[in-house]
């Protein structure tokens, strides 16, 4: 027997409204399958199960809205899921998360969520304070306690205080520092035409991608801006699971992750991508696509901005941004200058985990990538 | 009446020494010499050679000879200069003193009180700077206190002599010229005490490190307990206070490893772990002999900076 807990889909996400089950009381279910339909401040997320069972019971009902570790569903357990799950890798599993033994009886105590609260203790332990600051904020409903939804919430006013939460929480907590780069395109653009002149319309491959495919490729010798900053301390991810930042048509953006970009072949990440852009939009993405990013990249360039200064997703430690890419002026390596097609590539980094000579090192070694786009293939 | 802690020790004498006709002391040098910190200077006069006796040079001659007039009925103070040498007596005090009692099946018991200085901070150097009241604090059978106020220097010898066990009396050179008002003559050696009150760390201590330790709780809001009584440890006190504060630091003039602070943190983890906010810190001597330049001594040694800087490490 094991319980189905409703997870954290983001650093911004405190409670999700189910949506609807997709499993019913007897059914078996497999590691990786959607079980439920969650919808987030966000978007309506399919909610993935990692471990293998047969459901015994939904507590849950649709329509009701629960606090993120509420006890979703009881399902009577396979053995308990492997250590080391093969892709898509498993949600990030934080270390245990440091509470004073007095913070953790006094929390119990006030039903406050634990994961919630900001540690201020020795090593960045919740103390007995920080959780009674918690609690004064904000009067948890107790993990028992579910309230029904009375209307569906205001979509775009619940993603405006999600994205406030998650980005006031990162320039409160994380020290960024900025590079760009400009980053002569020529060639990358000229590969890239005469790659698409050989493919049909619907195969054909955006710079977008090639970009995305340079910064993992890139990220191999930096493994301090890819990863996870939790409790105190980095927790490097050697995949590249790149959170792609796509902005909805009803306003806000969500990021959720293309997994193992250095692995996957152009083609493979184009599709992924376009798949990725219609669930976001039409919203349906998967929990294991919420809460993975290791790192994110943000390519505003179609709206004609030269560069972007991206604001870190927590807890992730980096963020590429890349402007347009426009023809400007350049000067050769022979001193020459003449109008070349250029893009100015931007790092937002976590200063506890990395300093700027890294930051720089991974421009230029994204830069480099980016003038042998045939071997990005 | 105010008076120094050498006063007070001294006062206790005089007053075992009238209120108790059993009562003798008996160590190097108490007699013509007056005392090797002028503790019992001008006894010898007053109360005779039958009653103030020096000791030939032989630690474990001498606290033996003052056990067995223990168990004869008579209710001995023997002083051993310094800790250090009390080394020299350990088989007596641990292996008779102590264990008399269990080996005679409740027939004898050695209500004798062993007097002893100890601690560093005075330039003796390391053979004369040990701090080793855990070592005395470890054996069943022993009561061991740590007088560090004016009332306990003066009141603790004359509740250790009322006491039917072997007691091993600790006295602190560094606190000799330390000047309070005497205030009460009737003082207990069962329980600790809380010697300031205060609301964010509880600071745990003994002896001499005491007065250091009030002065860093100036800085910290720090709640100070003074231990008093090592053997038995009374924990009430500070388990309270812990309660409160949530967060612990011991300190403690003995090495680390296998301290007294050592004690004292198992404690509160084992009866207070869900009172705390941190992990309990300790302050303690470097793992070192003691030096014997005064720079270097004093690094060797919990001062008030050292405290404050591991109470507020508790904190985030």
């Amino acid at each position: 027997m094991f319980e189905f807990k409703l997870p954290s889909l983001g650093a911004d996400m405190d409670e999700g409204k189910l949506i609807e089950w997709k499993v019913k009381p007897g059914d078996a279910v497999k590691r990786g399958q959607v079980i439920a339909v969650v919808d987030t401040s966000k978007a309506a997320v399919d909610v993935e199960i990692w471990e293998d069972g047969v459901v015994s019971e939904l507590i849950t009902q649709p329509g009701e809205t629960i606090p993120v570790g509420t006890v979703m569903a009881r399902l009577n357990g396979a053995a308990p899921a492997p250590a080391a799950p093969p892709r898509p890798a498993a949600p990030p599993v934080p270390g245990r998360l440091r509470v004073s033994p007095a913070a953790r009886k006094v929390a119990l105590a006030k039903g406050v969520a634990l994961e919630k609260v900001l540690g201020t203790g020795p090593q960045g332990a919740i103390t007995v304070e920080d959780v009674e600051k918690a609690a004064l904020v904000k009067r948890e409903p107790k993990a028992e306690e579910r309230r029904i939804e009375p209307a569906a919430p205001d979509r775009a006013l619940e993603m405006r205080k999600a994205i406030a939460a998650a980005m006031t929480r990162s320039k409160r907590e994380i020290p960024h520092y900025y590079l760009s780069q400009t980053v002569p395109m020529q060639r990358a653009a000229e590969w890239l035409a005469a790659e698409n002149a050989k493919r049909p319309v619907t195969k054909r491959l955006l710079m977008a991608v090639l970009q995305l495919k340079a910064v993992a490729v890139a990220l191999a010798g930096f493994p301090d801006l890819n990863g996870f900053y939790r409790d105190g301390a980095y927790h490097p991810v050697a995949a590249v699971h790149a959170g792609v930042a796509i902005s909805l048509r009803q306003g806000g953006l969500v990021a959720p992750a293309i997994h193992d970009v250095a692995q996957l072949p152009l083609d493979d990440l184009m599709t992924a991508l376009t798949d990725l852009v219609r669930r976001a939009r039409a919203g349906s993405l998967r929990s294991s696509e919420m809460s993975d990013p290791t790192i994110t990249v943000s390519n505003i360039g179609e709206g004609g901005v030269e560069s972007v200064f991206p604001i870190i997703y927590p807890p992730q430690v980096a963020i590429v941004g890349f402007g347009t890419l426009a023809p400007r002026p350049w000067v050769a390596p022979d001193g020459g200058m003449h109008v070349a097609p250029t893009v100015v590539a931007s790092l937002g980094a976590d200063h506890r985990v990395s300093d700027g000579h890294r930051g720089a090192l991974f421009l230029a070694e994204l830069a480099r990538r980016l003038q042998e786009p045939e071997k990005l293939r | 009446m105010t008076m120094t802690y050498r006063e007070a020790l001294r006062q206790g004498l005089y007053d075992a020494l009238d209120r108790d006709e059993r009562v003798f002391l008996m160590g190097e040098d108490v007699g013509k010499y007056g005392g090797t910190y002028a503790v019992s200077k001008g006894m010898l006069d007053k109360y005779g050679p039958e009653r103030v006796r020096d000791a030939p040079l032989s630690e474990l001659a001498f606290v033996g000879a003052g056990i067995g007039a223990a168990m004869g009925g008579m209710r001995p103070i023997v002083e051993v200069m310094t800790v250090n040498f009390s080394m020299l007596a350990l088989d007596q005090i641990v292996n008779t003193a102590a264990m008399l009692r269990h080996m005679s099946g409740g027939q004898f018991s050695a209500p004798v009180v062993v007097r002893m200085s100890t601690g560093a901070g005075r330039q003796l150097a390391a053979q004369h700077s040990n701090t080793l009241e855990a070592w005395y604090a470890h054996v069943p059978g022993l009561k061991v206190v740590a007088p560090a106020t004016i009332d306990d220097a003066h009141g603790m010898l004359l509740a250790a002599l009322e006491d039917p066990n072997p007691v091993i009396v600790f006295e602190y050179p560094a606190l000799f010229e330390l000047k309070g008002e005497l205030s009460s003559s009737d003082v207990d050696i069962s329980s600790s005490a809380v010697r300031r009150r205060g609301g964010k760390v509880t600071l745990v201590t003994y002896g001499a490190c005491l007065h250091k330790t009030l002065k860093a709780a100036e800085e910290v809001d720090g709640e100070v307990i003074d231990l008093r009584v090592l053997r038995p440890l009374d924990m009430a006190p500070v388990l309270e206070s812990v309660k409160k504060t949530r967060r612990a630091v011991v300190i403690d003039e003995g090495w680390r490893s296998g301290s007294l602070a050592a004690e004292v943190m198992a404690r509160i983890a084992e009866e207070a772990f869900y009172d705390l906010d941190a992990a309990p810190a300790r302050v303690c001597r470097e793992e070192v002999p003691i030096p014997y330049p005064r720079h270097l001594e004093e690094a060797a040694l919990p001062q008030p900076e050292k405290i404050v800087a591991a109470a507020r490490g508790l904190f985030g």
